[in-house]
This record gives C-alpha cells, sequence and structure tokens, in this order.
C-alpha cells in the first residue's frame, strides 16, 4: 500500500481518535462540570479549547465526543454489514423468489434519500445513542445487501466455482472458500467507508437533536450548542466540527488507499 | 422500447407502494403509546381517546392501513396536530422554498463538477486532476451543519455581506445553495471523472482518434455523448444525499422548506406532518430517479432498441 | 526496386516510466511496397501492435516515440505536427483493429460513424457525404447499405461491424491499410469473407496492407511479404513462399514446428523452452538465444546483424554469418528430421487401437439444454435459448473425441451438460450403464471422481486467493480422497511433476505463472482425482502457437500414460486433425456430422462441414481448397430457422430443407450425418 505524507497524517488522526475513546473516561475528565465564572471562555483562557455557554471545558467535551462517535460509527457498521451480508448472500445463493423478493425490499430502502429515513426513524423512536445506532443501522445494512448479493451473483458464474463444483465440493464449501474470500474486500472497503458515513450521520442527528442528548457530549450536539454563540465563541463550533471533518477525511483517505491497492491487485491478476 | 418504458414504470410504481406501507408502519415504531406521547404526560384520558379516535389508531391495523392508502389517493394527508390545519396545506408552503434550495444547489454542483471532473479526467494525473480530486476529498468530508455556520461566521458575520438566515431575498439563497452544493460537488466530480476516464479507455475513442478527428470533436462527439448518460443517471442518484442534506441545512439556515418542517414536526410529535413529509421528499427522489432511468431507456440505443 | 510507400528505420518506442522503460518496439526497420500486403508476424507481447499504433502516433498515454524514423513517401512522419498527422489518419493511412464489438462507438449510427470520417477527409455536401457513406458500405459488401447506414453497431454481427470498421478506414482513400489482427476476434467462416473482401479492395484501389497477426495460415493465404517479430524487434524478413519454404531464423523454424496439423499426429509438436526475454532488460545478444536450440557462444555476447540470405530474404542469425559459423548453419538447414521419425510405432498403435470398438463410456443421446428467456414485471417465460437442442455423442477410452463449432454453437453449454454442470432440459446421459441426468447433487458426487473439466482461461479457472498446491488438491479434500494435509501435498507435488512443473510451485499464487504454467496447474487439478474423462473446453485458444504446442504434447502424452479419454470442445480444425480421433461437428445446438478424423476432413459430407473446412487458412499451398462462401451469420438460438437449421445459408439447400430436420443417417459403424442431401443420395 502506497504510504504518502496524506496516508501517514490519516493514519495518525485516527490513531489519535482511538486513543482518545478508549481513555477519555479513565484520565479523569469533568466534561459535564458546569463552571459559571469559565462562560465562553476562549480557548487558552481557562483551559486549551477553551470552554462552552456553561463553562464546561469544550477539549474535554470534545475527547469525550470522540469516544460516542467511535461507538456509534464501529456498531452500526458491525451491525449493518452482519445484517446486510447475510440478507445479500442468501439472495445471490438461492436464486428464484427468494432472491426476487430481497431484491424488491432492497430497492425499497434505496428509493428513501440519503439519511432521511434516519431521521424519520430516530424522531419517532425518540433520542438516545441506542436509538441512533438502530436508526441508522436500520437504513445502513441496504448496502451491504446490494454489495453482497452482487459479488456473490458474479463471482458464481466464474470457472474457479463451476470447476469447484465439478470436483464434487459442497454448496457450503464452495461458499467459505471462494465466494467469500473474494467478496470480502469489497465489503471490507464499502465498510471503510461505513464507519466515515456513520460518524458524520451520528453528529447530523445529534446536531438536529435526534441523537445524544445534553448534558452528554457528541460532536454533533456540541455544534449545535455553539451555533448560538457563533460570533462571540466561534471555538465551541470549530473544534468538534474540525474533529468530525478530520476524521471523516481520514478514514475516506485510508479507504481510498485500501481500494486503490486492491484495483492494482486484481489489475494484476 | 414501449415496453421496458411501461416495465420501469411498474417497477417505480411497486416502490411507490412499498415506500407508502413503510412510512404507514412507521408511526408504529414510536414505543409505548403514540397519543400518550403526542400529548404528553397528564393528559386527560378524555383527549387521549379523541385523538386516539381522530388519527383512527383505535381500529384494527388493517382497517388503518387501507384507509390511509384511500387518503393517499385523494392526496388526503390528514390533519396537522401542532397547526389544526390540514397537513396538505402545511406542506404546500414549504414545498417552494425546498425546490428553490435543491435547484440552485444542484444547479451549482452540476456547474462545478462536470467541467472539474471531465478536465481531470482529461489530465488525468496532473495538476488539475490532483487538484480536483483534492478538493472532492476535501468537499465530502466537510458535514453540512458545520460548513454552514463556518459560512455564516465568515460572510454574515465578518464581512456582512449575506443575510444570517431566514429567506428573504435572493442573497439569502447564497450561502445555503453553496451549503448544499459543495457536498453534492465534491461527490459527483470525483463520479464524472470516473465515468470519463472509462469512455477514454475504450477502443472506440482510439477508432476515432485513427480516423483523424480533432482532439475535440473526439473529446464531444464521442467521450461525452457516451460519458453523458451515465454521469446524468449518477445525479439522479445524488439527488437523494441532496435532500438528506437539505433537511440539516434547512435546520441551520432556519429555511422555511419541508426539511425544516420535517424537524419541527419530530420536536412537536405532530406525527401526521412527519408521515407526509417523509413521503413527499421520497417520492420526489423516486420520481427524479424513475425519470433518469426511463430518458437513458428512451436515448440510449442500446437499450431502446434492444440488445 | 522502386521507391517503398513507407519506410521505417531504427523506430523505437517505449512503454511506461522513462527512467526504466519498456522497450516494446527496438531498432525496428521495414519497408512496405504500394499495393503490397505485407505481414508482420509474432506472439503476443512482441511489439506488432505498438508498432502499428507508432506508425499511426496512437500510442497510449505512457507510450512515446524514442527514436528513427517513418517515411510516408515523402512525408516524415515523426516530425509532422499533430494537427498534420490528423490529416494523415484515416487519410493516407487508415487502420482497422481487432475488436469490432467494442471498436465502433455505441451511441452513434454507423452511417453517422463513417460520414464523419468522409467529411474530415473529403469534406463534401451533407447529400454527397450521404451518398458516399452508402457507396462505401456498398464497397465493403454490407447489403441493404440505405437502411443499415440507420443502425447501431450492437444491431450488427461481428463479421459486419468489421466490415463497417474498413468501410470507415477506406474513406480517405488510404494509401496504406494497418489491419491489426483483423480476424482474430471472428469465426472462421466469416474470417474467410473478410479476408476476401481485403484481397478484393486491395485489388480494386491498389492500396497496400500491413497486417498484424499471429496466424500463420492467414499469412500464408494472404501476404506476399512478411516479417517475424520478437521480443521488439524483426528477426526475419521475407518472401511468403520463400519463408515457408525455407524459414532462416531458429525461431520461425520453431512457429512452423509447432503448428499442430494432420501429419504430425503421430508425434510431438515441437515447442520452444523458457519464456520471452523481459523487454526492460538491456540485451547483450541475441534475443533469442536463452531458447534457441543451436544457440552457439557468440549469440549470448554479441548481438548479431541483419544478413541477407536470398533476394528479399534476410535474418538477423549467427547461423548465416558465414564467418561465424559455416558448418553450424547447413547442419540446421535441415531441422525436421528429428520430429518426423520420433515415433512412427505410436502411428501404428493408434491405427490398431481405432479397430477396437468396445462399449463407449460416456454416451450423450439428445441431449438438449434449453435456456428459459424472461420478460416483462412478471418474468413470464416467453421462449428459449436452445443453446444445445439434440446432441449425440459417444466416448470411449483412451479416445478423444473433438466437439467442432463456431462461437455460439452451443458446444462449450452441451460439455457442461454433459457433467451435469449446467442442469440439461432433456435427453440421456449415460456414463457406464449410469443416468447421469437428473442425479442429485449428493448422487453425482461419486461420478464427479471419473469426470473432469479444464477451462479455456486457466486463471479465470481458478480462485486467485488459493495457493497451487491448495488448487490443486480441491478435489483430493473434497471427494475424501486424501484427508490430510500432508497426504494431499504429497500428491500435488507428484501431479505437478507429472505435467511437467517444478513441485515448488505448490506454494506460489496463480498470477505468479504465465499462461501456459496455468494451463498446466489446471490440467493437474483435474487429473488429481484420477478422472477417466476429462473435458477440455478450448484449453489452447488463449495460449499462443508455442505455447499451444506444449499444452498439447502434455495432453496426448497423459492419455498414452493414463487412458484417459477427453472430449476436446474447440474451433481450431488444425488442432482437432492433430489431436482428435473422432469428430463430431456442431451448428446451432445440434450434431450436423460425426465420425472418425480422417473421415471427416478428408470427406466431409455435411455442406456446413465443408465450408467450414474449406475457409481455415492453411500454410501448405497444395492443401487449399476453394472457400465455400458462406453467406450471412448463424441465426440466433432463440429462433432457428424451420427444418434444417442450416437451410438458409447453405449453398446445395433444396426443397425438402426447409420443411423437416434430417434424420441421422448412418452412413458407416464410425459415420453419422444429419443431411437430407445424404438421405437423397443413397
Amino acid at each position: 500500500m502506497r504510504l504518502d505524507w496524506t496516508l501517514r497524517m490519516a493514519s495518525l488522526v485516527l490513531a489519535i481518535w482511538v486513543l482518545c475513546a478508549l481513555f477519555a473516561p479513565v484520565v479523569g475528565l469533568h466534561p459535564t462540570k458546569v463552571d459559571l465564572t469559565a462562560i465562553l471562555a476562549p480557548p487558552g483562557e481557562r483551559s486549551l479549547l477553551g470552554n462552552d455557554d456553561l463553562g464546561r471545558p469544550v477539549l474535554a467535551r470534545l475527547l469525550v465526543g470522540a469516544r460516542t462517535s467511535l461507538i456509534v460509527g464501529c456498531l452500526v457498521v458491525a451491525v449493518s454489514a452482519a445484517v446486510g451480508t447475510l440478507i445479500g448472500g442468501i439472495a445471490g445463493l438461492s436464486g428464484g423468489w427468494v432472491d426476487a423478493l430481497i431484491a424488491r425490499v432492497i430497492d425499497l430502502f434505496m428509493a428513501f434519500p440519503g439519511i432521511l429515513l434516519a431521521i424519520a426513524l430516530a424522531g419517532v423512536m425518540g433520542p438516545g445513542i441506542d436509538n441512533v445506532i438502530l436508526a441508522l443501522a436500520a437504513v445502513g445494512w441496504v448496502g451491504y445487501a446490494r454489495l453482497t448479493r452482487a459479488q456473490v451473483l458474479s463471482l458464481v458464474g466464474r470457472d474457479h466455482v463451476t470447476a469447484a463444483r465439478a470436483l464434487g465440493r459442497r454448496t457450503a464449501m464452495i461458499l467459505l472458500k471462494h465466494l467469500l474470500p473474494l467478496a470480502f474486500a469489497p465489503l471490507l472497503v464499502e465498510a471503510t467507508f461505513g464507519v466515515a458515513a456513520a460518524v458524520v450521520a451520528e453528529a447530523g442527528l445529534s446536531f438536529l437533536g435526534l441523537g445524544v442528548q445534553p448534558p452528554d457530549a457528541s460532536w454533533g450536539n456540541m455544534v449545535r450548542d455553539g451555533v448560538s454563540y457563533l460570533l462571540v465563541a466561534p471555538h465551541l463550533v470549530i473544534a468538534p466540527g474540525a474533529a468530525i471533518f478530520l476524521v471523516v477525511l481520514s478514514v475516506n483517505l485510508l479507504g481510498d488507499a485500501f481500494r486503490d491497492h486492491l484495483d492494482v491487485r486484481l489489475r494484476v491478476s | 422500447m414501449l415496453e421496458r418504458l411501461l416495465a420501469r414504470l411498474g417497477a417505480s410504481l411497486m416502490v411507490v407502494w412499498g415506500v407508502c406501507t413503510l412510512v404507514f408502519l412507521l408511526i408504529h415504531l414510536v414505543p409505548g403509546d403514540p397519543v400518550a406521547v403526542m400529548l404528553g404526560e397528564g393528559a386527560r384520558p378524555a383527549d387521549q381517546l379523541a385523538l386516539r379516535a381522530a388519527l383512527g389508531l383505535d381500529r384494527p391495523l388493517a382497517v388503518q392501513y387501507l384507509d390511509y392508502l384511500a387518503r393517499l389517493a385523494h392526496l388526503d394527508f390528514g390533519t396537522s396536530l401542532h397547526a389544526q390545519r390540514p397537513v396538505a396545506a402545511v406542506l404546500a408552503e414549504r414545498v417552494g422554498p425546498t425546490l428553490q434550495l435543491a435547484i440552485a444547489a444542484l444547479t451549482l454542483g452540476i456547474m462545478v463538477a462536470v467541467p472539474m471532473g471531465v478536465l481531470a479526467a482529461q489530465h488525468r494525473g496532473g495538476l488539475i486532476d490532483r487538484g480536483a480530486m483534492g478538493f472532492s476529498m476535501l468537499g465530502a468530508a466537510i458535514p453540512n451543519f458545520w460548513l454552514g455556520p463556518i459560512l455564516i461566521l465568515v460572510f454574515s458575520l465578518w464581512l456582512g455581506w449575506t443575510p444570517v438566515s431566514g429567506r428573504e431575498g435572493a442573497a439569502s439563497l447564497i450561502l445555503p445553495a453553496v451549503t448544499l452544493g459543495t457536498g453534492l460537488a465534491a461527490i459527483l466530480a470525483r463520479m464524472v471523472r470516473s465515468s470519463v476516464l472509462e469512455v477514454l479507455g475504450e477502443d472506440y475513442m482510439r477508432t476515432a482518434r485513427a480516423k483523424g478527428l480533432s482532439p475535440a470533436a473526439v473529446l464531444w462527439r464521442h467521450a461525452l455523448r457516451n460519458a453523458w448518460l451515465p454521469v446524468l443517471t449518477l445525479i439522479g442518484i445524488q439527488f437523494g444525499a441532496l435532500l438528506g442534506g437539505a433537511v440539516v441545512t434547512e435546520t441551520v439556515f432556519a429555511w422555511p422548506g419541508l426539511g425544516s418542517l420535517l424537524i419541527e414536526a419530530i420536536q412537536t410529535r405532530d406525527y401526521p406532518v412527519v408521515q407526509a413529509a417523509v413521503l413527499l421528499i421520497s417520492l420526489s427522489y423516486l420520481a427524479v430517479n424513475t425519470a433518469t432511468d426511463l430518458l437513458y431507456v428512451a436515448v440510449d440505443p442500446r437499450v431502446r432498441l434492444g440488445q | 526496386m522502386p521507391d517503398p510507400l513507407i519506410q521505417v528505420q531504427s523506430l523505437t518506442t517505449q512503454l511506461g516510466d522513462p527512467s526504466h522503460p519498456l522497450r516494446v518496439v527496438d531498432g525496428l526497420d521495414l519497408h512496405i511496397q504500394a499495393g503490397e500486403t505485407f505481414a508482420l508476424l509474432g506472439e503476443s507481447g512482441c511489439g506488432k501492435s505498438m508498432t502499428a499504433l507508432s506508425l499511426m502516433r496512437l500510442l497510449p498515454p505512457s507510450g512515446r516515440i524514442a527514436a528513427g524514423v517513418v517515411r510516408l513517401r515523402d512525408t516524415d512522419l515523426l516530425r509532422l505536427t499533430e494537427a498534420e498527422m490528423r490529416k494523415i489518419r484515416g487519410g493516407r493511412m487508415g487502420m482497422i483493429f481487432q475488436e469490432p464489438q467494442t471498436s465502433l462507438n455505441p451511441v452513434l449510427t454507423v452511417g453517422d460513424q463513417i460520414a464523419e470520417a468522409v467529411r474530415i477527409h473529403e469534406g463534401r455536401s451533407r447529400a454527397q457525404v450521404a451518398g458516399r457513406v452508402v457507396e462505401l458500405l456498398r464497397a465493403v459488401g454490407i447489403p441493404d447499405p440505405e437502411q443499415r447506414a440507420k443502425e447501431f453497431p450492437h444491431q450488427l454481427s461481428g463479421g459486419m461491424k468489421q466490415r463497417v470498421m474498413i468501410a470507415m478506414a477506406l474513406a480517405g482513400d488510404p494509401e496504406l491499410l494497418i489491419a491489426d489482427e483483423p480476424t482474430t476476434a471472428l469465426d472462421v467462416t466469416i474470417q474467410a469473407q473478410v479476408l476476401r473482401l481485403l484481397k478484393d479492395l486491395q485489388r480494386q484501389t491498389g492500396m497496400a496492407v500491413l497486417l498484424i497477426t499471429h496466424d500463420l495460415g492467414v499469412v500464408a493465404e494472404t501476404a506476399d511479404r512478411l516479417a517475424v517479430m520478437y521480443a521488439g524487434h524483426i528477426v526475419e524478413t521475407a518472401p511468403v513462399a520463400d519463408f515457408f519454404a525455407n524459414p532462416a531464423h531458429p525461431y520461425s523454424r520453431k512457429l512452423l514446428e509447432s503448428l499442430p496439423a494432420a501429419e504430425k499426429r503421430s508425434g510431438r509438436l515441437a515447442v520452444i523452452p523458457g519464456r520471452v526475454p523481459r523487454l526492460d532488460a538491456v540485451f547483450h545478444g541475441c534475443r533469442f538465444a536463452e531458447r534457441c536450440a543451436s544457440v552457439m557462444d557468440v549469440c549470448r555476447t554479441r548481438t548479431p546483424a541483419w544478413l541477407e540470405i536470398a533476394n528479399g530474404h534476410g535474418a538477423r542469425c549467427f547461423l548465416w554469418d558465414s564467418e561465424v559459423a559455416g558448418e553450424v548453419a547447413k547442419a540446421a538447414e535441415t531441422p525436421h528430421g528429428a520430429v518426423g521419425t520420433a515415433s512412427l510405432s505410436s502411428a501404428t498403435t493408434d491405427a490398431a487401437r481405432s479397430d477396437e470398438r468396445g462399449a463407449p463410456l460416456l454416451s450423450a443421446q439428445g441431449l438438449q439444454v434449453h435456456f428459459p428467456i424472461h420478460h416483462g414485471v412478471l418474468r413470464r417465460v416467453v421462449g428459449h435459448v436452445r443453446a444445445v437442442d439434440g446432441v449425440s455423442i459417444e466416448l470411449r477410452e483412451g479416445r478423444t473425441l473433438a466437439l467442432v463449432g463456431e462461437s455460439g454453437c452451443g458446444k462449450t453449454t452441451a460439455g457442461k451438460g454433459i457433467l451435469q454442470l449446467i442442469q440439461p432440459t432433456g435427453g440421456s446421459v449415460r456414463y457406464r450403464d449410469q443416468e447421469l441426468i437428473g442425479l442429485s447433487n449428493r448422487r453425482m458426487r461419486p461420478f464427479r471422481k471419473d469426470l473432469q473439466i479444464v477451462f479455456q482461461d486457466p486463471f479465470a479457472s481458478m480462485n486467485p486467493r488459493m495457493l497451487v498446491g491448495d488448487v490443486i488438491g480441491e478435489g483430493l479434500q473434497a471427494l475424501g480422497i486424501a484427508k490430510r494435509r500432508a497426504d494431499r501435498m504429497r500428491r500435488v507435488a507428484e501431479l505437478l511433476d507429472l505435467v511437467g512443473m517444478d513441485p515448488e510451485a505448490a506454494r506460489r499464487y496463480p498470477h505468479e505463472f504465465s499462461g501456459g504454467q496455468r494451463q498446466r496447474i489446471c490440467i493437474a487439478r483435474a487429473l488429481a482425482v484420477e478422472p477417466r474423462i476429462i473435458v477440455c473446453d478450448e484449453p489452447t485458444s488463449a495460449l499462443d502457437v508455442s505455447v499451444q504446442a506444449q499444452i498439447l504434447n502434455l495432453l496426448k502424452d497423459l492419455q498414452a500414460r493414463l487412458g484417459l479419454a477427453y472430449l476436446f470442445i474447440t474451433h481450431d480444425l488444425s488442432v482437432v486433425a492433430y489431436l482428435a480421433h473422432e469428430v463430431a461437428v456442431m451448428y446451432l445446438g445440434r450434431v450436423v456430422e460425426r465420425g472418425q478424423v480422417d473421415e471427416i476432413l478428408d470427406d466431409p459430407r455435411h455442406p456446413y462441414t465443408s465450408a467450414l473446412l474449406s475457409a481455415v487458412p492453411v500454410v501448405e499451398q497444395d492443401k487449399r481448397r476453394n472457400v465455400i462462401r458462406l453467406d450471412g451469420d448463424m441465426p440466433s438460438p432463440s429462433h432457428p430457422p424451420s427444418g434444417c437449421y442450416f437451410h438458409p445459408r447453405c449453398p446445395q439447400s433444396f426443397e425438402r430443407c426447409p420443411h423437416s430436420y434430417p434424420e441421422e443417417a448412418r452412413l458407416s459403424e464410425t459415420r453419422v450425418v444429419s443431411c437430407h442431401l445424404t438421405a437423397e443420395t443413397r
């Protein structure tokens, strides 16, 4: 894999993200501690990244927010990918009416624009991190199902699968040895981009007031709270937004590099 | 060809039905009793009963469903609990602003992305290409709800060039359209580039050059003539992300469209409005995609005349 | 000698990174006279296509011409500006490509695409352009040109598309037409049509043709002079007749000897050991030295100079340098001896065995594979593609049955149907008294061991993520023959040895091997379960001639050692002549004629077989037949013609043919023909 400076920076950002998320609870931060003497304090005055409208330290909230976004990002992708791959795999392998039915359901879910269905679901189910994960997974599985189905359908016709059948391989073994290993790489690329999408979606839902609720910190609701003080305390918006931007950019860069790497390998073969 | 068009339309109608059904089921996802949630704690049982009857929630699910479909057929979306007016009337005044914003962002996105993608593909690996892909990478990573406030901060609060929010005059459209259009332009530029690159690698491009055609003729008559249809389909698909993003953007700029209506309705637990807004946004996305698909069938000779 | 039309001197073309370039064309000299057909012959990767693209200055973005002169009459092409060069392209020089399927723009009508070329180079009014387009389409033999001009490429067959390409290239009245493998993607009967057309056009217009090809038969039948290319430069140039009578360069000789043919069937084909050298290396000696049977010390240290052997016949080889190798050269001049005498004895046993006609190992009767065509929202079945529509064959132990036909005739589907890899929809397949059709996967498993398959594309038929050892051992594991990995790997090593490869290969991945090696691995995989029958589906058609020879030799050896039966599916009649004992000829899903190989090849009874045989280009002049021209293309298997499927194209069709499909007529114990004509004359 090509490791130029952009990729190094991206890896560094992601490493920091994960470390923050892992260690935020154990280093004794006080992200929800109200300090009326530090209201809207600019960066450097009372704390490194300043304080918010209730005097809470932005840096501490940022670190706790990292934990929220990492948990949501990973769980959403894990659930969506597991469900989607299973459903797509069943469709591709069984064919016939099962496949036709699943294909219709996939089409149906694809008919909802972007994050809209997740907004509606989260809105109706009520706020909370668990509902955010459920709502995003309910929308997210479709992409994996579609990709897996397409992969299986294209791989099943390949000569090495036919050769394996001619050698008396059982269907389950063909799935295990010939289909999944080849479908895995594109799914992994999809999942990488999926993490970025889930991070943005969680932040978006929280920004709309449908996700993580105050006083708990999420990058999205930090932006939401900060917008009211845009002119007097821009750091309240800039800091959490920059965090989202950097994480999403880094994940996408890695996903791109990963896909290029796979493409090259496919081209060589 | 007519048969293909009808088949495509038929498939779309199936999806319309499915979307309506899913949206119907949405309200039944409300944890506990939706009526209790809507009226809040401490509501009188008589009020609850009345609302339940008004929403028809006291009847069997199948009856509710059939009634819902029948009312949809007459464009009757029920009554808004918050505004105490027909939902259709509430929606009607919000459609215009959203349409305006979506078209402005789409136009902006296409005008930036298409030339950028084509140029990047033509100069693959060169400075233009790297610049365009850098823009694309950054643009795709900036969330709307962050870009919006930053633009407000710079252009409204510091420079004072544009209104902060609301919808008054053409100037108020600029920042929302840029916010919404940036992500679209970023993703679209990338897709246009790869679509054009794919066409540039085709054998018939070499044939065109072997005829002695000028580079301009090769690009316009052969490359773009083949690349524009897939690009159109991509734009149709990206229109969905645009509509989803509009919800966030409208909230940021207090733009009085369907998106901000949806969020308001969610906050006031005005479920008939939530249902209707989701339905309307989804169906307009579906209509756009069906239209691009139909155009594909009608224009591409390989599809039109059968393979 | 008159001034040449085009003169190329020390042309050097590079690809890729300039600091470490691939020298795909390296100091190439050639000249072509006005009106002649000059063939540039070589195997894949030798640089012949890059030469053609260099002449047109149409190299891919990573390519560049580093040195040399290309002179078209008085014009120095490499010095022209790009704008001036555009006037030459499609004007004085036209070009057609290998893949007519992808070389035409799918969204423009063929008329528009030709008109474009007419307008650039002749610039007439709209009405005149339209007239000229029709005239060009008529000139390339397209029926109903006014109508066809309005159609899109996908509405035309492959042969028709290549005619359109030719019409386009003719629009500027070129002095030179470059044809890059113009018939490689076409079936042999269509190839005959297109080659004929090129000859006729050349006669009418007086243009010269630079024919780029790998096919020695095509060269022998169409070219006046040829050049043999190897690793980026020309190793031999000669008039065609001289070349085939006395090939001078050892590489040329090997190429000719490696061609399969009927008279070589008693022995092995010549092979060229090793691989083509990498073109990013700097050469110090002869590029062919490492693979040459006549190599001398000097070949490795000095680059051989160009030597004129006879008038117009030259080679780049020390064998012809009297100073270096006076005596050696003469010895090398008679290279055929060793091959011919090798195994007369095996020929006699071959003949003896052909008389034993025991019970067939496998027989198919009226095998059908129909695919439903779905339509509309409800996916109703509106018809069937009759891919295989009545195939009856018998396969005996230790014998090779060739299933021959053009693309789309259903031969591959028939092979898979016989192995139950595609569910047949009718007929019967019996293997040792057991009916295979309708067996469940579980009941079929015991027979899988005996019935194996080798595919056309050896790379696609291996899982790229599996080690070669696991690829070969897959059957051993799946059928429970060798359950322990250590046992399997021991057996894999034996198998690799059996197919002539280093047992170390087991620890590597498929992409690390060349095409020929990959096909050996696939053969080893099939052999692993000790089958009785192997279906070979075009196993050599993706390979170069010299590599094909290795695989054919291997298949023949294995048959002799292990008594295997092959169902050899192919479109290549020279391979059939070399390898097969029996032949079945397929047309549109049915076997039209079957019998012993010499019966079919020497005395074809079905008009389709005769036409097919006559269309094959052959090297030996005395063996050429008058090409029986078949008009049109094979119809679609979803709507086969009434009566005899071949009657619309059959030159001998008569009133009965459109009405009923002819019954099989048994002419002898071994010979069966389905033709009304045979029934009539009997």
